[in-house]
């Protein structure tokens, strides 16, 4: 069902199992929302033909009476009711699930540094630690202001563009930007964070399908915005992931 | 009229003692309210016909990426450095698209829907014989020209107008080498310093100048939307101005007011002492760009609930329901600002807080425009120009709303933030919205104005063309959204296409993509469809329909109770008011329609 509604209203294909609320959650409302314009456009049509001068050539001072107007008035309280309690207050605590943070322990972390106009990632390397940074380290090579003397960053892994990822497990993405605001977008897989420079903000998602996506930059990052096209996300086996993660030279500071 | 049935002052009797005023004094520096109302309205309806060209050149761009512009080409050639050749470009296409958004909002639609329609009409609907300061109205003015021509002139300026979209947003705003966003921000100072001396204006106006017996329940709707609206402009604006005085030090002083430690643009590390929040600005923006969208939607509302009210020969269903759910938006408009901001990473706390009260308003919109619906049921329905645009503002209106919807939910904006179906929606509550109530006041108050008639004919194809191209604008923009086609992008999103990355899973389908071109050619016919408005309202001025009553749509409100146009002073005898606003079709009445000043038998 969901998915045939999911055609008919024109959703991208969906490529995660934390997309399914947002689907659900776009489709659920804009069943309300036709409802209502539906039923508001049938009676406005109406009162067009059957009110028209021509036809009605006396105005009634008081329109609408009696219980009518109570009845009226009842339906859209009902209707907004239903809205806010309905849909509104369970929809946050549904709804809340699709931003919450899965445990870092069962998921695959990586650092995005959005730049202008492309994105960098860094993975934690064999040993699943982040090497410490800071931001007076941060340069045109080491975007992530990475420690290079930190133990921890020798086998950390950065990459240009194209960012591998394992099936079927969660992704947390920690996203920030190191020149102006960008914004990180997955559409197939329903994820989407501002990059803010001088913030770090999680954000997460678990893929099903095998295969590449666009990275989006959905927030006007300058005359490049458009052309800032470049980015991949690759979403592999786990042996092709782990396969991949082995080529990259792990550096602290510097691209492979 | 029966007003000599009771002993009212006489203020106006005989010619004002003062000489008639030179064309200087009369025209360009008035202090009537009338005259400013009428400056008022001339200058942003030469602005919302700019700002729309703007967005033609957009549309084809968006259409026809990188290919020259057909007929403009050679004046961007020409006159614009990033014009080159007569080609949008990225540049070019950047500050088309933050000036579109600033000259919509705040150069066209609030001096439009605030400024020229509240200064006319306010004073005369609640019998006042001007604004309460009018020397402060005429600075008013006075700043809102000085503050579009220093946006006008930032086209022309080495690099050209502001690149940062019409939000701003820091970083960026401080991080483009030109001058065209120190240009914004100082013009975006004097419109703010515009709008609230015209909001001080009006309140002290509707408090204190209201005829004998105008009590506030008796006010028309259309005041009522217009004080809310001057709380609205006079306590979000001074906010944004404090901001963009700070983002104006961030940009010429070396400040870090927005601008965090570590920001390296274009591989250096910037040299600025850091440690502020580009968040802060984005803040500071929304809290009156919330309000804003209130600001742009409440006066077509009152503009409507006019309209409908004469037109349908009866009174509006639900008087007191429409002012209380007015009230309620001013208020609840003030906690919102952040539904703008869920990806912002804010935190989901309070997220949930701002998708409640976002909810909250949507019930007062609803009750407005459910109310306004209900006003219809049994009336004698007139389907002149006004009545037709008023008519049209419903439906469309609705669309507009019910896709708020969606975006105020976080988990549903999650996917449709920053997409075409944000850009459909917003424009369907300001464009066939809002516009279409402001056609709807314009045909509707020409004849007070003028003395004459707009033509009916020329005004209905205007209708017909606009209704049906705004649609064909912007239905096509909801499917591309949900598609997930991105805004902002000077191509359209070509690099997003299947067709460009066939290797990718979910890029843009070519029907979208093709949709670009249906919407750039509705664009062009509706901007052919105000040809015949321009010229309707130039040839009706001089040689329309002699209006024979200066009642013509046989109204109950004050403005129609005076003489055509009102002379200085308004109103002939002071009017006392003795009944509710639209006591249309009264039982037992000898017309269908029994003005407020009329004494009760």
């Amino acid at each position: 069902m969901i998915e045939l509604f999911s055609k008919l209203l024109g959703l991208p294909v969906l490529a995660s199992e934390n997309g399914q609320a947002v689907d659900e959650l776009i489709i659920y409302i804009h069943w309300l929302m036709i409802a209502l314009f539906v039923g508001w456009f049938g009676y406005f049509v109406y009162c067009l033909w059957r009110f028209n001068a021509r036809r009605h050539a006396k105005a009634d001072h008081h329109g609408v009476r009696g219980h009518m107007s109570n009845y009226i008035e009842l339906a859209v309280t009902v209707i907004e009711v239903v809205l806010l309690v309905g849909f509104a207050i369970p929809m946050w605590i549904y709804a809340s699930d699709v931003t919450k943070i899965p445990n870092a322990k069962d998921a695959i972390s990586i650092q995005i540094v959005a730049q202008q106009f492309a994105w960098n990632a860094r993975y934690a390397g064999k040993d699943g630690k982040f090497g410490q940074q800071s931001m007076d380290r941060v340069t045109g090579d080491n975007p992530f202001g990475a420690l290079a003397e930190d133990p921890n960053s020798k086998d950390d892994v950065q990459v240009l563009n194209e960012m591998h990822v394992p099936v079927g497990k969660p992704v947390i993405c920690y996203v920030s930007s190191r020149d102006v605001i960008h914004s990180f977008k997955v559409i197939a897989l329903r994820v989407t964070q501002d990059a803010i420079p001088g913030m770090r903000i999680p954000c997460w998602f678990k893929p099903t399908i095998v295969g590449r996506y666009q990275i989006n930059c959905a927030q006007l990052c300058g005359n490049g915005h458009s052309s800032m096209a470049g980015g991949t996300i690759v979403v592999d086996s786990q042996e092709d992931y782990d396969k991949w993660l082995a080529t990259k030279t792990p550096g602290g500071g510097s691209y492979e | 009229m029966q007003a000599t049935t009771h002993t009212a002052p006489h203020v106006g009797d005989h010619k004002p003692h003062h000489e008639e005023p030179g064309f200087w004094s009369k025209y360009i520096f008035s202090t009537d309210h009338k005259i400013i109302g009428i400056q008022y309205g001339v200058t942003a309806l030469a602005f919302l016909l700019f700002g729309f060209c703007l967005m033609l050149c957009m549309r084809w761009q968006i259409a026809h990426p990188n290919q020259v512009v057909p007929l403009v080409g050679p004046l961007l050639d020409k006159f614009l450095e990033d014009g080159k050749g007569g080609i949008m470009t990225a540049n070019l296409y950047n500050s088309f698209g933050a000036m579109h958004g600033t000259i919509m909002v705040f150069l066209a639609i609030v001096p439009l829907a605030f400024a020229a329609f509240g200064n006319y009409v306010v004073p005369l609907q609640i019998g006042a014989p001007d604004m309460a300061f009018p020397r402060v109205n005429m600075a008013s003015y006075q700043f809102y020209v000085l503050g579009g021509i220093v946006m006008f002139v930032s086209f022309f300026i080495p690099g050209g107008a502001a690149q940062a979209g019409w939000t701003s947003y820091s970083p960026l705003a401080t991080s483009i080498a030109t001058h065209g966003q120190a240009f914004w921000l100082i013009g975006m100072v004097c419109l703010i310093n515009s709008s609230l001396l015209g909001a001080v204006n009006f309140i002290a106006t509707i408090i204190q100048l209201r005829a004998p017996g105008m009590t506030w329940m008796r006010l028309p709707f259309f005041v009522w939307a217009q004080f809310v609206t001057a709380f609205l402009l006079l306590l979000a604006f001074p906010p944004l101005e404090a901001a963009g005085v700070m983002q104006l030090a961030d940009n010429l002083l070396g400040t870090s007011f927005f601008l965090p430690t570590g920001l390296a643009v274009g591989g250096k590390l910037a040299d600025i002492s850091g440690g502020g929040s580009p968040l802060l600005w984005q803040h500071l923006f929304w809290f009156l760009g919330h309000p804003e969208v209130y600001v742009l939607i409440l006066p077509g509302m009152g503009i409507v609930a006019e309209v409908i009210a004469n037109n349908t020969r009866k009174p509006l269903w639900g008087y007191k329901s429409l002012v209380y759910s007015v009230l309620a938006i001013g208020f609840l408009s003030f906690i919102v600002w952040a539904h703008h901001m869920y990806l912002t990473g804010m935190g989901t706390k309070i997220s949930a807080f701002f998708q409640t009260t976002t909810m909250i308003i949507s019930i007062p919109s609803v009750i407005i425009l459910t109310c306004l619906f209900i006003s219809l049921w049994g009336g004698s329905i007139r389907f002149n120009t006004p009545m037709l645009f008023a008519l049209a503002f419903l439906p469309m209106f609705g669309i507009g709303g019910l896709t708020g919807l969606p975006l105020g939910f976080a988990a549903a904006d999650l996917h449709l933030h920053d997409t075409y179906y944000v850009i459909a929606h917003f424009h369907y509550v300001v464009a066939p919205g809002t516009i279409f109530a402001l056609f709807a006041g314009i045909y509707y108050w020409f004849p007070k104005m003028t003395g004459r008639m707009m033509n009916e004919f020329w005004g209905k194809v205007h209708f017909w063309g606009s209704f049906i191209f705004m649609n064909v604008v912007f239905q096509p923009m909801f499917f591309q959204g949900m598609q997930g086609m991105i805004r902002r992008m000077a191509d359209g999103g070509l690099n997003y296409t299947s067709a460009l990355h066939p290797e990718t899973i979910g890029g843009l389908s070519q029907t979208m993509m093709s949709l670009h071109t249906v919407i750039l050619w509705g664009a062009v016919g509706l901007g052919l469809c105000q040809i015949p408005f321009i010229i309707n309202v130039f040839a009706s001025m001089k040689s329309g329909r002699k209006i024979t009553s200066d009642n013509p749509w046989n109204a109950t409100t004050l403005e129609w109770q005076t003489p055509t146009p009102p002379p200085h002073g308004n109103f002939e005898h002071a009017p006392t008011i003795h009944r509710d606003p639209y006591d249309y079709s009264v039982p037992g009445a000898a017309q269908d329609f029994t003005p407020q000043n009329q004494a009760k038998p």
